[in-house]
């Protein structure tokens, strides 16, 4: 399916909406698809300071667990508490209700070696 | 698995069509989910669900010295079985450790044996070197028979217009020659997932007809074809082993609670002596049951510590939905930390979670 044209992507297959200096943070719909029934997330507790592209937490489906990247640096502000009941809302909302977490990003400069909707496909087909 | 290409099963084009995901499995490529892990879960539990089983291993058996000489390898009875009965087997090596966990169908006049598929080659080098000049031969159908399984409360009504035998009548663990659609089938009460349910051995060239007619005319009443995935979790929460997770080469029957299928009463069969041993002694590590506390999933592999002393390691874990959505698991921990009720934790990703010791199988069936 056709990524939202307003979010970036990394390889790893997060997303990114950037709101000023905020930072919203998910997988994608294709990452969800992959992983299946999603039954458990881990994240980083609000405060961490975190960096580009390190490992910041997992996200479980049934049989598997997968690491979770984190686009950008900065510092955790929120953390969507909603998927520690209903980890599925990732599976049925990926780019709204099954956000994960949102970061005050120390770096704008970083959203350069993210990728556009249209190479995030392209990843995809290849 | 020392395979080195895979396989596929007669039904590999059914599964393509149906959407399925595949991955390979004990040789061959193997649906791991169709519509979803916990959708089909849910129709095993609620009504019915049909699983591809081809890749399991089937050797047939023959000879009048079939039975004595499979008392010899295993640690159930087979000689005392009678004619279409079907039952649980585990083939152990010297040191009682598990070559395998299999299931002998007594026919009118042999015998056939399912074997896991990730052990079929094996088992049957196993088998083959173990026959003797005279009285038992074994033929090898791994990939040409296939295997349908029907599971579920509602897999009786399902099945039932579909066969010339009655299934109401015939006792769970036994079997029937008959026909399904048409086509010649042995007919077994058998399964691996908590419920009732059938398991349909027939000609790998008929395996695409049975399969499309049983969809067809049942997926209106909830019947979901089920992959590898929906299996796992079920026969879990059934608390039923799975080779390479609960019985291995190291881990022998008896700590893996099966010493209801161990008959010390036959005289003499490989790995007698170190299992009854082991019984006496007591001493031995053995599987256990764990709830976790929070929502982690516990994984093969992680560490059971009981206080700051590592005692086990988890063996299978998984969410239940058919236990109130909780993480369990099963492990493999010391003796004094096996009583129910024991506090223990699980080391996930580097932090301590907790666990409690619980009786197994975590779920059983009400009808």
């Amino acid at each position: 399916m056709a990524q939202p044209e307003h979010l970036l992507y990394t390889k790893e297959h997060e997303w990114v909406k950037l709101d000023g200096d905020i930072a919203t943070i998910g997988i994608t719909d294709h990452a969800q698809h992959s992983l299946g029934d999603i039954v458990y997330v881990e994240l980083p507790k609000v405060g961490r300071h975190i960096e580009q592209f390190a490992n910041i937490g997992v996200v479980e489906s049934v049989k598997a667990v997968s690491d979770l990247f984190t686009p950008v640096s900065g510092e955790v502000t929120e953390v969507n508490a909603e998927l520690d009941a209903d980890p599925a809302a990732v599976n049925r909302d990926a780019y709204g209700a099954g956000w994960f977490i949102k970061v005050k990003m120390s770096d704008p400069a970083e959203q350069k070696k993210l990728l556009s909707a249209a190479e995030y496909e392209r990843l995809n087909a290849e | 698995m020392s395979s080195t290409t895979t396989q596929r099963t007669a039904l590999y084009d059914e599964h393509l069509r149906l959407g399925a995901r595949m991955v390979p499995f004990g040789g061959f490529e193997m649906p791991v989910q169709y519509a979803g892990i916990l959708k089909e879960h849910e129709a095993v539990r609620k009504r019915a669900g049909l699983f591809d089983l081809s890749h399991m291993g089937q050797f047939l058996l023959e000879g009048p010295d079939v039975a004595a000489w499979a008392d010899r390898l295993t640690i159930n009875a087979v000689s005392t079985m009678k004619p279409f009965q079907a039952r649980y087997n585990i083939f152990c090596n010297e040191h009682g450790g598990a070559h395998d966990d299999v299931i002998f169908y007594r026919l009118a006049d042999r015998f056939l044996l399912v074997v896991n598929a990730g052990n079929a080659q094996k088992m049957w080098g196993h088998v083959t070197a173990h026959l003797p000049n005279s009285g038992v031969t074994a033929t090898n159908l791994h990939g040409a028979r296939a295997l349908i399984a029907i599971q579920g409360p509602q897999s009786l009504a399902m099945l039932a217009p579909h066969v010339d035998i009655a299934p109401a009548d015939m006792k769970y663990y036994f079997c029937a020659e008959g026909h399904v659609d048409g086509v010649p089938a042995l007919i077994a009460r058998t399964g691996y997932t908590g419920e009732d349910g059938f398991e349909l051995f027939v000609d790998g060239a008929h395996a695409a007809h049975v399969w499309r007619r049983l969809l067809a005319d049942h997926a209106a009443d909830g019947l979901e074809p089920c992959g590898l995935g929906a299996r796992d979790v079920l026969r879990l929460e059934a608390g039923m082993p799975l080779y390479g997770h609960e019985l291995t080469e190291e881990i022998t029957p008896v700590q893996a609670g099966l010493t209801w299928a161990l008959k010390l009463a036959k005289p003499e069969f490989l790995g007698r002596a170190a299992l009854e041993q082991q019984l006496q002694a007591d001493l031995y590590p053995r599987i256990v049951g764990l709830i976790m506390r929070g929502r982690a999933p516990a994984r093969q592999g992680y560490p059971v510590f009981s206080g700051e002393r590592q005692v086990g390691r988890i063996c299978s874990g998984s969410p239940a939905p058919a236990v109130g959505n909780r993480s369990i698991a099963t492990a493999l921990v010391s003796k004094e930390c096996a009583p129910l009720g024991s506090l223990l934790t699980v080391d996930i990703r580097g932090s301590r979670h907790e666990a409690d010791v619980v009786a197994l199988p975590f779920y059983k069936r009400t009808q």
